[in-house]
Formats: structure tokens, C-alpha cells, sequence
């Protein structure tokens, strides 16, 4: 099997003892990692100098599918994780690769504040509106009235609208894509690969097995379909006004400036303080 | 390159069509129907062997009418199927 | 060696956080992560004022998790990190400890003990989280504490726990309370080629063929870090020598799991420091740990006045417990006093080392520490 994938052109960005990965039929985190290292390879990044860093969840394991420095931590936490790396070696490209659940319900807290900071790091959400990883539970983007197997009868919380909220905590690149819009989606990861600040795409993306299945779209085509029937291409709307709905999933790029990232701040402040010192 | 041209351009015999050769990693194929519901030519269809992972995969209908646009590579989710310009010398 | 222009060469006048904060940037640390707490916050105050001027980085995260999770990818980073907090962000922390554990980050995590369990008495010393220093995180792994108890031991034994958590690549706890941290003594800072700075070991395998779970014969394996090229993956998830997952099988985590804990288990010999006064002969021996401690050696003095056989048994290292060293005073004592602020904890451990020799819990909660007296009376109710 892993000599089967090394006749794939961007084999190199992949760890051929862990391939074939554990990911289903029609899962979109293929087509995310695919998107991932299709970027990596367009911008020819210096893949000594990447660290890829994921939460858990089936999309947790991309980091040890990625042929770079990686880590794979605690439930919640690979923001948090992401930071120190980020800070203890600024010329690192640290990037988070993590589920809804894991990066908006345990990890929200860290979510709000790496963004509200600037730490240079990015972000990629593996969208796939529930925690399928453990069987299919109601997670923090579970669209109202679906069914999981928490929510039995239907889900009564309203999701988030997660390109709102990173604008919101202040990350200075907003993206959300379909795994059906690759295209883009590998566009706005290049984007995303050369941002200074805090970068977050949202990757909305199919779960057949699980959500799929208990929400009548039996395999990854449908899910695809809906996302086809239903995305909208809107550059620059306003991210309050695109939440998830059956019938529309706004996509496109909603935020992209600069500002001062924190480890800029932080380390001029330190070449003033130690010029001081030594002064 | 279309079949037929309404004008025919002024350097056709210098300019030759490009050829693809589409690569199918068989046994990596998790037949999700993707590369073969998205392919702008219909160039793929699903086989009826049965592969190591019990699914069928897609086999090529017409390896001619690709035009590379190398979909299926980017939104196969198992890195099962990629295209590649066939290079080959005059007369391919 | 340590830096030369981090180290405040020379006699101060310092309170234990900040003996703390000061040994810890002796030892090399440049990265600290941390949340306000009483009694720790100190340490982050002084980190914060003086990490900038040599160099490193302070960051206040928004909670005791962030914080050491933080701590762990700046230690894979390349960086000694270290975060300080005291009972209820220990408690906060435990998942990560496991984490840092079983993926074996060098970090340094400093408790100030506070009255607990809960909120508990944040202004008040305690001895209640020694028990979770070593069972505190789920799944069966081996962590290292010290506890110092004078505002020297927090200087010298912060740098004793950066580098032992180099050494064994493992989480290395500082579990003060907070009368010694903040009780305010002299503190002679020696000169920097005199430190002693122990750093990982690096691997000298080229990239491609780096294992970064692979022991040497100390069991620890060699440490690369991000950046430097090796590309590798580490995950908390059981995994092998390579770093990737193997949740499947048996034979690999019993070879995981064993050797995080015999890392631990089998240098014990080297790790294990006590210090012993007046116990060749004695008859009652005193086990005390932290500010206690002091007490105690003070009860000692007095009882040896009075004719009683006593002596103390300090343990600078809590875990690994010294367990040779209580079953030896044990052999020749007729009694081990084990005076903690906590309803017994330590004392288990005693008993379990000693041996038959009986082992008496003097308890002592909130307020203050056990005074000399206390303990002295203790003693000579247990001489008969």
C-alpha cells in the first residue's frame, strides 16, 4: 500500500508509513490534507520550517499524515500548543489543522484569544457539524433540528457562525470553503501560508458515515451535492450575515488586512527593553 | 485543444495537443464517485473490478478527451488518482 | 554554564517567588507561560519584568491549560519553559502534565501549595497537593517534585528541576508552599561559570533516520526540536519509537508505558536527594517536608536537649520517594513522626517504606505551619 502512494506526485509532503490514512469513503479531510499539500507545493514552502499542529478528531490525524514537524495534542488545545511554538520561534510557520469541536467547543476559549492577540499562527477548521471521530455527537455547528446521536429528537442549539466569530475575536484573514471548492480552497490556503497575522479557514466538509447518514445524505456525493445546490460565492459580505443554513452556505474570503501580530510587539519591545538594559 | 476550429489558428503545425495520462492508484481508492461526478469531461466511470478495499474504482472511458484540468487529482480524498502531461516526441 | 548577564551574581534579600523566578532564569529558562494565582502570582510578576531584559518571553494565557500547554510546544520549540500556579490551576493543568509526560517535554511546572481542596484558603499555606503531584493526571506515568523549604532551595532547586526535566525529558515539579514562597530570606546567587545547566541530550542521527522516541540506554531518548530538520511527529496518543500512533497494540504501549515509568523507577538512585541530620542514632525519626521542615529541625534540636534520640529525615525530593532512605533510619527507630499540613499524605508513603516501624501523622491545617513546640510534644508523647 504505502509503495502505491509513492508514485503520487506530492507523495514528498506525505509520511508514507502512516498512508493509507484511517479517514472514510467521501470524507473531506482527504480532500483538505489534498488541498493542504497541493498549497504546500504551489508555493514550494520550506517544509523544514513548518509545524503542523492538530487537536483530536478524525481530522486530528492529519498532522501525522503531513511529512513536517507536527504534534498532535490534547483535546482542545493545539491553539494554545501552537503558541508557545509560535513564540519560542517566530521564523516557524505554525499551522493548526482541527475540528469544529475540537477548536470551537473545548478549544474555544483558546480560539478567542489567539486571535484577539495576533499570534501568527493559522488555522484550518475541518467543518463537518458534528464529532464524528466518537460516533456522531452534537457539536457546536450542528445546524438546528439535526439529528446526532446526543440529539436524538433534534438538535435545539443554534451553531455558531464561525466566520462571524473569528472576525469578531479579530483574525485578519476570514476564509470559508467547501471541500467541494478545492480550487479556491488551495488558493486561500496559499493566502493563508503568507499572512503575518492570525489566519482561520472555515472547511465545510462532508461526514457520511456519521452525519450524513443520520441527516439523509447517505454518501460523500450527496453531501457534496448539497454543498454545490447550496454555496454561494461571496467575497467580502459581511461574515454576521452568513450563517449555515439547508439552503445557502455563503463561501468566499470575508476578511484580509493587516495589523501589528503579537510576536512583532513582542519582540521589538524586547530590543528596546535589553538596548535599555545594556545602555 | 477542441476537435474543431471555427478559425483555424496560424500556428497549428507548431503547436501540438497536449496528451494526459491519468494515473488510478487502484487499491488506494476508497470509491467515493468524486474524480467521476466532477470530472468537467466525463472522462471517468466507475469499473467493475472490485479492488483490495472490496469498492470498485473508476476506470478511464477516453484517456483523449482529458484536458488536464487535474480536478480529480485535487479533489480525490485518498490520493488515488492523479494526471500528468504525457511527454512524449513528435507524432504522440 | 549559565548566561552571565541573567544571573544577579551576589547577596540578596528576596522573597521565594522570587528566588523562584530568579533560579529559573539562572537555570536557561526563556519562556514562561502563566495565569495570576495567589500565592504564585509573584512568579509571573518578577518573569515578567525580568525575562524581556534577557531575552525571553512572558505571555499571560488565559487560563492555567492554556499555560501549560503553551509551556509543552515552547519546550518542543526548542525553549526551557516553565509556568508556576498554585492548587486549583494545578488541577487545571493535570491533563497537560499527562501530556507533557507521555510525550516527554522537559518542562517545569512550580505549585505553591494552598489551603485546598477547591478555592480553599488562597492566602494560607497547605501541603494538600503532594499526593496529586504524583497521581494527579490519568493513566500510569512517573514525574519528578522537589520541595524546597527555605527561600534558598527555591532558587537553587528551580534550576535542580530544569535540569532534571532536561535530563529525563520529563515534567519536573516544584511544590512549594506558600509560606516559603512568600517569606522573604537571604539568598546568595552564586556566579554563573559556578551553575550547574544540564541541557537535552540532541539526537546524532542525520533526519532521515531519527526516532524520536527511541531510549538510549538511560531510557531517555534524544531530543530534536522543531525547525532543526528531523520532521518528526509526536503524539499523545500511544504510540512507537517513531512517534506514530499504535492505539491497537498491547506490545507497544506495555513498552511505552513501562519505560516512561522505569525512566523514572530505574535512575531513582540519581534523582533522590534528602537530607539527614542527627539520624545515625536515632530512636523517633522526624519525616517533614517544605517550611514544616524547619520546624521540625528545630523540634530535633530541642528534643536531643532533652535526652530524646531524634532525628530528621528531609526529603528535598518528594518523587521519587526516597524510599531506601526511610527504610533505613526506620530499621533503627522505634517511631517516624510525619508532621504535614494536609490529613495525611506523605505518611502513607512512610509507612509503606518503613516497614513495620510505626509511622504517626501530625496534622496541621490552615493558618500557619506546625511550630516547634507542636512537634516537640508530638515527639516525646511517642518516646514511650
Amino acid at each position: 500500500m504505502t509503495e502505491a502512494v509513492e508514485q503520487h506526485p506530492l507523495s514528498k509532503y506525505l509520511r508514507a508509513a502512516m498512508m493509507p490514512h484511517i479517514w472514510c469513503a467521501g470524507c473531506g479531510n482527504g480532500i483538505i490534507l489534498n488541498a493542504f499539500v497541493h498549497a504546500l507545493d504551489e508555493l514550494q514552502i520550506d517544509f523544514n520550517k513548518l509545524v503542523v499542529v492538530s487537536g483530536i478528531g478524525c481530522i486530528g490525524r492529519a498532522a501525522g499524515y503531513t511529512n513536517v514537524d507536527s504534534f498532535h495534542t490534547t483535546h482542545g488545545r493545539p491553539i494554545a500548543f501552537a503558541t508557545g511554538v509560535k513564540l519560542a520561534n517566530p521564523k516557524l510557520e505554525v499551522v493548526v489543522i482541527s475540528g469544529d469541536g475540537d477548536l470551537f467547543a473545548i478549544g474555544g476559549n483558546h480560539f478567542i484569544h489567539a486571535a484577539r492577540r495576533n499570534i501568527g499562527i493559522k488555522v484550518i477548521c475541518a467543518n463537518n457539524f458534528n464529532y464524528g471521530m466518537t460516533g456522531g455527537q452534537v457539536g457546536p455547528t450542528t445546524p438546528l433540528d439535526a439529528l446526532t446521536t446526543t440529539t436524538p429528537y433534534g438538535n435545539i442549539e443554534h451553531p455558531f457562525n464561525l466566520v462571524h466569530l473569528a472576525t469578531a475575536a479579530g483574525a485578519t484573514y476570514v476564509a470559508r470553503w467547501t471541500t467541494l471548492h478545492v480550487r479556491m480552497l488551495t488558493m486561500s490556503i496559499k493566502k493563508l501560508l503568507q499572512k503575518k497575522g492570525f489566519s482561520f479557514i472555515e472547511v465545510i466538509s462532508p461526514c457520511p458515515e456519521i452525519y450524513g447518514r443520520y441527516n439523509k445524505m447517505q454518501t460523500g456525493l450527496e453531501m457534496m451535492e448539497w454543498f454545490k445546490k447550496a454555496s454561494v460565492i461571496a467575497n467580502f459580505s459581511d461574515p454576521a450575515k452568513a450563517e449555515i443554513t439547508p439552503e445557502r452556505i455563503i463561501v468566499g474570503e470575508f476578511v484580509d488586512f493587516e495589523k501589528p501580530t503579537y510576536e512583532e510587539l513582542l519582540y521589538s519591545k524586547m530590543a528596546q527593553i535589553m538596548k535599555k538594559a545594556e545602555g | 485543444m477542441p476537435e474543431k476550429f471555427w478559425r483555424t489558428p496560424l500556428d497549428i503545425e507548431k503547436i501540438s495537443k497536449f496528451k494526459a495520462e491519468i494515473h488510478i492508484l487502484k487499491d488506494q481508492c476508497k470509491g467515493c464517485g468524486f474524480c467521476i461526478q466532477y470530472c468537467p469531461k466525463k472522462v471517468l466511470e466507475e469499473s467493475d473490478e472490485i479492488n483490495a478495499r472490496g469498492v470498485h474504482p473508476p476506470r478511464v472511458v477516453d484517456e483523449k478527451n482529458c484536458i488536464l484540468c487535474s480536478f480529480c487529482t485535487a479533489v480525490c480524498p485518498d490520493f488515488a488518482i492523479f494526471v500528468k502531461e504525457k511527454q512524449c516526441k513528435d507524432g504522440c | 554554564m549559565a548566561d552571565e548577564k541573567a544571573v544577579l551574581t551576589g547577596m540578596h534579600f528576596m522573597s521565594g517567588d522570587i528566588a523562584c523566578a530568579e533560579g529559573a532564569i539562572a537555570a536557561g529558562c526563556r519562556f514562561f507561560a502563566g495565569y495570576p494565582i495567589t500565592p504564585a502570582t509573584e512568579i509571573a510578576e518578577h518573569i515578567a519584568a525580568r525575562m524581556p531584559k534577557v531575552g525571553g518571553i512572558y505571555i499571560q494565557m488565559e487560563d492555567e491549560i492554556a499555560s501549560i500547554a503553551a509551556v509543552i510546544g515552547a519546550s518542543y520549540a526548542g525553549l526551557k519553559a516553565m509556568t508556576a500556579t498554585s492548587g486549583p490551576g494545578f488541577s487545571l493543568m493535570q491533563e497537560n502534565i499527562g501530556l507533557a509526560a507521555m510525550t516527554e517535554a522537559p518542562c517545569v511546572i512550580v505549585d505553591i501549595m494552598r489551603g485546598g481542596p477547591s478555592t480553599g484558603q488562597p492566602t494560607l499555606p497547605g501541603q494538600q497537593d503532594v499526593m496529586q503531584a504524583k497521581w494527579g493526571s490519568h493513566g500510569d506515568y512517573e514525574i519528578i517534585a522537589l520541595a524546597p523549604s527555605s527561600v534558598q532551595e527555591m532558587f537553587d532547586l528551580t534550576i535542580e528541576a530544569f535540569n532534571l526535566a532536561e535530563t529525563y525529558r520529563v515534567p519536573t515539579l516544584v511544590m512549594a508552599d506558600e509560606v516559603v514562597a512568600h517569606m522573604w530570606e537571604r539568598v546568595v546567587i552564586p556566579p554563573a561559570e559556578k551553575i550547574k545547566i544540564v541541557n537535552r541530550k540532541k539526537p546524532n542521527t542525520p533526519p532521515n533516520r531519527y526516532m524520536p522516541f527511541m531510549p538510549d540506554d538511560d531510557l531517555v531518548p534524544p531530543m530534536a526540536c522543531f525547525g532543526e530538520g528531523f520532521r518528526f511527529h509526536a503524539t499523545g496518543l500511544t504510540h512507537d519509537e517513531y512517534g506514530y500512533p499504535r492505539t491497537q497494540s498491547s506490545e507497544v504501549q506495555t513498552r511505552l508505558v513501562q519505560r516512561l515509568c522505569d525512566k523514572i523507577r530505574k535512575n531513582a538512585e540519581k534523582i533522590i536527594r534528602v537530607e539527614e541530620r542527627m539520624l545515625d542514632d536515632a530512636e523517633i525519626v522526624v519525616f517533614a517536608y517544605g517550611i514544616v521542615a524547619r520546624a521540625a529541625l528545630s523540634a530535633v534540636r530541642k528534643a536531643r536537649e532533652q535526652g530524646i534520640k531524634a532525628g530528621l529525615l528531609r526529603p528535598i525530593t518528594l518523587w521519587p520517594f526516597p524510599e531506601k532512605h526511610v527504610a533505613k533510619a526506620a530499621e533503627k527507630a522505634k517511631a517516624i513522626i510525619v508532621p504535614e499540613m494536609n490529613c495525611g499524605q506523605m505518611v502513607r508513603e512512610v509507612e509503606r517504606a518503613a516497614k513495620g516501624t510505626p509511622a504517626y501523622h501530625l496534622p496541621k491545617l490552615g493558618e500557619e505551619p506546625h511550630t516547634p513546640m507542636e512537634i516537640l510534644e508530638f515527639i516525646r508523647r511517642h518516646t514511650r
